[in-house]
């Protein structure tokens, strides 16, 4: 038997980036709010502090930030027609677990959608015509303009302190940034990162193939930062430890570099660890939920009572935590019919190595420190010839050189022996890699939903994923790998190896923590869980952030439109929803 | 919580000993603290400081696996949580899956290790003659370019598969931090010219071309003796 | 009729200012206790404020704080105004027994009867809170408390404040909250071994609760030489300036008192502090064991070079510099040693809410190791202070293990 909690304002489930720029903002605005964590508080010092924290077999290897596979995973498959089995062990992607969130352990690559990604279905029958789009591709408008969204894409660059170059500001193109971008009210808040060896050679290649190469937007500071809640952040000292990592030395803009020290100290907000939410409790209506049910450390059950409920959890288990709790019709693939679980997307990636003779010192890096070009990315260039939709950035990023994963070798090299000793020996210091950063569609048969089979240790079907890449994608991924191997062969090195993705999509090896979709945003109840607002159609008190809410993934990490799409929300709940509880759109 | 500085709770006396280090808690239950006692038997030490001898042999570019350690280090880790696979969902059915879908074996990573060593040797009896620790280094190196390809069949263990954990293992402990066991004397840094954890590159970054001078450290400190095991 | 009338309401009228000047001293008592600092040992962590209770560590043993709430048994809730000026005045409570100088009277008899009031009223004005206070037990003769008359006839000038006419009225409120209220000098002044503070050495450094404060001196090196009015200012009211920043003790006394005072009192700390004289000693320099040397310089590159940047400049407002730096360079290492062994997080205030933090380093630098470095230290960039030896690690290294486990 549960016990019943007092209730609370707002109970936000999960504690990432979401739920921390929720909490700052609806505490500010005079609610009463409670955080649910599965995992444990965590702060810089002592758990990402720079006495311990540079241990590549810990936290690379070992995944010691990472969410375990022993307490929550997922079954995936190809298709429908294979039988879904358990993710057993971390690879494909890296969900996180405690306060922070994947937004502890990420690089900091912080970009904006295009405006036509926004309204990517409707420009693409605009341009190309219905026949371009395959009859299975289920991609969608967004429910927001960029234009709408430019405000909080502000927002959170200057809550982070991005370090970037404009490219557009305010529709007149900067020289030095990216000349593609949607246009922006001003400049970032800090300056690009001090180039690397290699991201500096990139460069020079890029524009001599006729790029316009610009620094990637990055949420490692290039100076001391004082943000936006007067939080205090350091400076980027290019330690190489980004990724899988919390930063040190408070660089990397995390919620805990830059929200934990204001919302702390906040007498309406409360943060509580070791809660696992099992499921959002509705009333008798099944349109109304009063709160949430969590099991804690000691595996005692709990009734949180709550006027809102916001999920906050990572992309893939908010979709979950809809199908566990009843709220929208899950999706089935094979009438194309009901909402949750449905666009499923994730991220193409590919690279191509590249071996020099220089010394480039690749241990000298920062997560998103690199020089990218966007010409092939959304409809950026006519893909008529082509026969694809989609694309996605090119960039040359140097995160660091650490030994155990972060070292390429040529193709020919022996794979172990004398010969990978000294192949090793060789290229280590002298090799980069550059990276294609591709979008992924949506699809009929890509989607979510619960396993039959396999469940978690609180006896729950756990989620299952059914993916593939289809042909547009690999064919896009083949098209951006080749425009990567151009410019690899311009930057005159020894020699380069190009590594396209092909194949089916395989949850082995790492690729990248862009899973979207599955609690879509949209303007149709019958096509989209949630409105434009990120509020489910079916249950006016529940929200749900994050990547879920995309309903298709483009060309590029996902953050910076989630944390966009995050104040965008908290603008609409503090200034509509509060006032008036109720349906904020009415379809 | 927030605003008190956590103090850590000092585990041993002041002074360190040379070889182990007074951990913080903090350190305690995270999968990568290598276990204290040893998990491989006579038998099984022998192979692996056989197999990784071939992996990462000691030549004219400096010390091999073997005498960096890695036997140690990676016997350390199954003896620990990654050898009991305690972060893996390791519930049942137990089904074969496409490559794609990854590991789905009922074995945790000491299991396999055993199971495989023994298979192998098994193998190498029956068709060499000898256990594997006993071949000749060319056969010994062509028994694991057997294993790699998966020409080698193996009793109860997929020969690749195995192969790969052990490729990856090794690999982990000629390069992860010395304080875990391998990398001795940091072996495998002074192999490609990497400084270890270092955490300001602001100076040097960029220094175009130019080598960096200082020499590795470990998260311990310059001394790679310095360790947890 | 008329002049019954105008009776009421010149009562009334009068009933209405008189609650008007109980509010302001009330308000100006709450001012005035932040200033004082009382809640540091009056409140203890975690428990009711102003109850007492929290130890306080001394020399000599450990004394327990008073309930100071207006509890009529077990506070000062019978305590009239003139009990109170008393206590503060001469350390005497109500039953004329002497009061240990934990309770920094020494410092407090400077107040003015008015402010004293004030404080009173604000204290009546709290929550009555039901604590029986702790006994407090040193060792004999300590615990003979008349043996505190000995002690007050050779270490207590009793006297409020006396104004001194040749400087300006910002330096005498500065030297009224310094040497009244503020009771840095109990602290920041060395004291004798009979725990007297050395008053012809005002400032000059001394110990708090096993850790060192700082020379509030003019000395450039050790002191506040080279910081400006402003940036004494922004150091009391946000935690930390581009010189320095508060941890551990000094911390808390910024986000509980400093930070709540107003500009112009924290300006006239400032100017006061600024006038305070040097010590006329040459300070020793870091040796020259070139060994030592080499080996600290390598551990800084190696472990602290991260935030305080190689070229020991910090980054600014974030990390303070070491380069130039008074905890880096006090005769008494002891602060830093603390720092280095057991991490330190930044005062957290309204003007700087971040809470920066230093990780501790004990469990993986050896005495000889830190010794090694923080003679570096005194050494690097122009910084000029005496080496440090291992022995003086090992005894930080027990008070931090002491402390850990409290």
């Amino acid at each position: 038997m549960a016990t019943r909690l007092p209730k609370k304002d707002v109970v936000l489930v999960g504690f990432g980036w979401t739920a921390a720029i929720l909490a700052q903002e609806l505490t500010e605005a005079g609610m009463q709010v409670l955080a649910l964590e599965r995992g444990a508080y965590r702060d810089t010092v002592p758990d990402f502090a720079v006495d311990h924290i540079q241990d590549e077999y810990r936290y690379a290897i070992r995944d010691d930030l990472v969410e375990e596979p022993e307490r929550e995973t997922l079954t995936f498959r190809n298709s429908l027609q294979e039988t879904a089995l358990p993710m057993r062990h971390i690879g494909s992607f890296r969900p996180a677990v405690g306060a922070g969130g994947a937004g502890v352990h990420w690089n900091g690559q912080t970009w904006r959608f295009l405006p036509d990604d926004f309204r990517i279905r409707s420009h693409t029958l605009e341009r190309y015509g219905a026949k371009f789009i395959p009859r299975d591709m289920t991609i969608q408008d967004w429910p927001v303009t960029y234009q709408e969204l430019e405000p909080y894409f502000d927002k959170f660059e200057y809550l982070c302190g991005i370090s970037g170059k404009a490219g557009n500001l305010d529709g007149k193109i900067v020289e030095g940034g990216n000349p593609f971008e949607g246009a922006r009210r001003r400049e970032y808040p800090l300056p690009p990162l001090k180039r690397s060896y290699a991201t500096v050679l990139f460069d020079k290649a890029a524009k001599e193939v006729g790029l316009k190469p610009f620094p990637c937007p990055a949420a490692n500071t290039s100076a001391p930062y004082k943000n936006i809640y007067g939080v205090q952040m350091g400076q980027c000292t290019f330690c190489g430890y980004c990724e899988w990592f919390g930063c040190g030395n408070y660089s990397k803009s995390s919620p805990q570099s830059t929200i934990f020290p204001v919302l702390f100290r906040k007498q309406n907000f409360e943060f509580r660890p070791y809660c696992n939410v099992t499921r959002v409790d509705l009333d008798g209506s099944r349109k109304h939920a009063t709160g949430v049910t969590y099991i804690d450390a000691q595996g005692q059950e709990f009734e949180q009572p709550a006027e809102l409920v916001i999920l906050c959890a990572f992309a893939t288990h908010n979709p979950h935590l809809l199908l566990l709790s009843g709220i929208g019709k899950p999706y089935d693939p094979k009438t194309g019919e009901g909402v949750v679980g449905r666009n499923y997307a994730y991220q193409i990636t590919s690279s191509v190595d590249v071996f020099t003779d220089e010394i480039l010192n690749p241990f000298m890096g920062a997560g998103s420190l690199g020089q990218a070009v966007d010409e092939f990315n959304g409809d950026n260039f006519d893909h008529g010839p082509h026969g694809f939709v989609g694309g996605g950035y090119i960039a040359l990023w140097t995160t660091g050189g650490r030994p155990i994963h972060q070292s390429y070798l040529p193709k020919d090299a022996p794979k172990w022996g004398s010969g990978w000793k000294k192949a090793m020996a060789e290229n280590y210091l002298k090799a980069c890699s550059i990276a294609t950063h591709g979008s992924v569609m949506s699809y009929r048969d890509a989607y979510l939903d619960l396993d039959p089979t396999y469940r978690d240790v609180y006896g729950n079907p756990l989620l299952r994923m059914t993916f593939d890449f289809h042909q547009n994608e690999l064919k896009m991924s083949k098209f951006l790998t080749d425009r990567a191997t151009q410019i690899a062969k311009a930057m005159k090195p020894r020699s380069f190896h190009p590594k396209p993705r092909t194949g089916h999509y395989s949850i082995e090896p790492y690729q990248t923590t862009h899973n979207t979709g599955g609690a879509i945003m949209g303007s149709d109840p019958r096509t989209s869980v949630v409105n434009r607002y990120l509020q489910t159609w079916d249950v006016a008190n529940v929200f749900v952030m994050g990547a879920c809410a995309f309903p298709q993934n483009h060309g590029y990490n996902p953050t910076g439109t989630v944390g966009a799409l995050t104040y965008w929300a908290a603008d609409a709940i503090k200034n509509q929803y509060l006032k008036n509880p109720g349906p904020l759109v009415h379809a | 919580m927030p605003f008190k500085s956590e103090r850590r709770a000092f585990l041993k006396a002041a002074t360190l000993a040379p070889a182990a280090v007074a951990l913080p808690v903090r350190f305690a239950n995270n999968p990568a603290t290598p276990a204290t006692h040893g998990y491989f038997s006579g038998d099984e030490t022998r192979f692996m400081d056989a197999a990784v001898s071939r992996l990462i042999p000691a030549d004219e570019l400096g010390p091999g696996a073997k005498e960096a350690g890695v036997t140690f280090f990676i016997d350390r880790q199954l003896a620990g949580p990654y050898g009991r696979a305690e972060t893996w969902y390791m519930q049942g059915p137990w089904q074969k899956g496409t490559e794609q879908q990854g590991y789905q074996l009922k074995l945790t990573p000491a299991e396999l290790y055993r199971a495989a060593i023994a298979d192998i040797d098994a193998y190498c009896r029956k068709n060499l003659g000898k256990p594997f620790a006993e071949l000749d280094g060319a056969a010994q190196g062509k028994v694991l370019k057997g294993l790699e390809s998966d020409d080698v069949k193996l009793e109860r263990v997929k020969a690749k598969q195995f192969f790969d954990m052990l490729w990856e293992n090794t690999r982990q402990g000629f390069f992860a931090d010395p304080m875990y066991g391998g990398n001795r004397g940091f072996a495998g840094w002074k192999l490609i010219g990497f400084p270890g954890p270092r955490y300001n590159y602001v100076a040097e970054i960029d220094q175009y071309g130019k080598r960096y001078t200082q020499p590795p450290v470990g998260i311990l400190g310059r001394d790679p003796a310095r360790r947890i095991v | 009729m008329r002049s019954f009338a105008l009776a009421l309401l010149s009562i009334w009228v009068g009933a209405a200012w008189a609650s008007t000047s109980e509010h302001a001293a009330i308000e100006r008592g709450r001012y005035l206790v932040a200033a004082g600092d009382c809640a540091a040992c009056h409140t203890a962590e975690g428990g009711k404020p102003f109850a007492g209770g929290r130890p306080v560590p001394t020399p000599f043993g450990t004394i327990y704080s008073t309930n100071i709430t207006p509890d009529r048994e077990t506070g000062i809730g019978e305590w009239s105004p003139e009990d109170f000026y008393r206590a503060m005045h001469e350390g005497k409570d109500k039953q004329g027994r002497h009061l240990y100088p934990a309770f920094p009277y020494p410092w407090y008899t400077k107040l003015a009867r008015e402010d004293v009031d004030a404080i009173k009223a604000y204290l009546d004005a709290l929550p009555p809170v039901r604590q029986e206070n702790r006994k407090t037990a040193l060792p004999w003769p300590l615990s003979v408390r008349e043996v505190m008359a000995g002690w007050n006839e050779l270490f207590f000038k009793e006297g409020e404040y006396q104004p001194d006419s040749s400087q300006s009225a910002e330096w005498n409120r500065g030297a009224y909250l310094v040497e009244g209220l503020g009771h840095c000098g109990a602290c920041h002044t060395p004291k004798n071994a009979l725990g007297g503070p050395k008053r012809h050495r005002t400032l000059e450094g001394g110990y708090g609760e096993n850790w060192y404060a700082t020379s509030l001196t003019k000395d450039v090196r050790d002191g506040l030489g080279d910081w400006s009015l402003d940036e004494i200012v922004q150091y009391l009211k946000t935690g930390s300036n581009a010189k320095g920043a508060a941890t551990g003790p000094m911390a808390e006394v910024v986000e509980n008192s400093t930070q709540h005072l107003s500009e112009a009192d924290l300006r006239a700390i400032a100017t006061y502090l600024k006038s305070v004289p040097e010590q006329k000693q040459k300070a020793k320099g870091p040796g020259d064991d070139r060994q030592r040397l080499a080996r600290g310089e390598a551990i800084y590159i190696d472990q602290c070079a991260g935030c305080h940047m190689e070229n020991g400049e910090g980054q600014r407002n974030a990390f303070p510099p070491l380069r130039g730096n008074a905890v880096v360079q006090s005769k008494d290492p002891e602060t830093m040693l603390h720092m280095v062994l057991a991490g330190a997080r930044v005062a957290a205030t309204r003007g700087n809410p971040s809470g920066l933090a230093m990780p501790a380093f004990d469990w993986k630098l050896t005495d000889q190791d830190v010794a090694d470095l923080a003679t570096y230290l005194r050494g690097a960039w122009g910084n000029r202070a005496a080496p440090v030896p291992a022995s003086d690690v090992k005894k930080v290294r027990k008070s931090v293990v002491a402390q850990s486990s409290r």
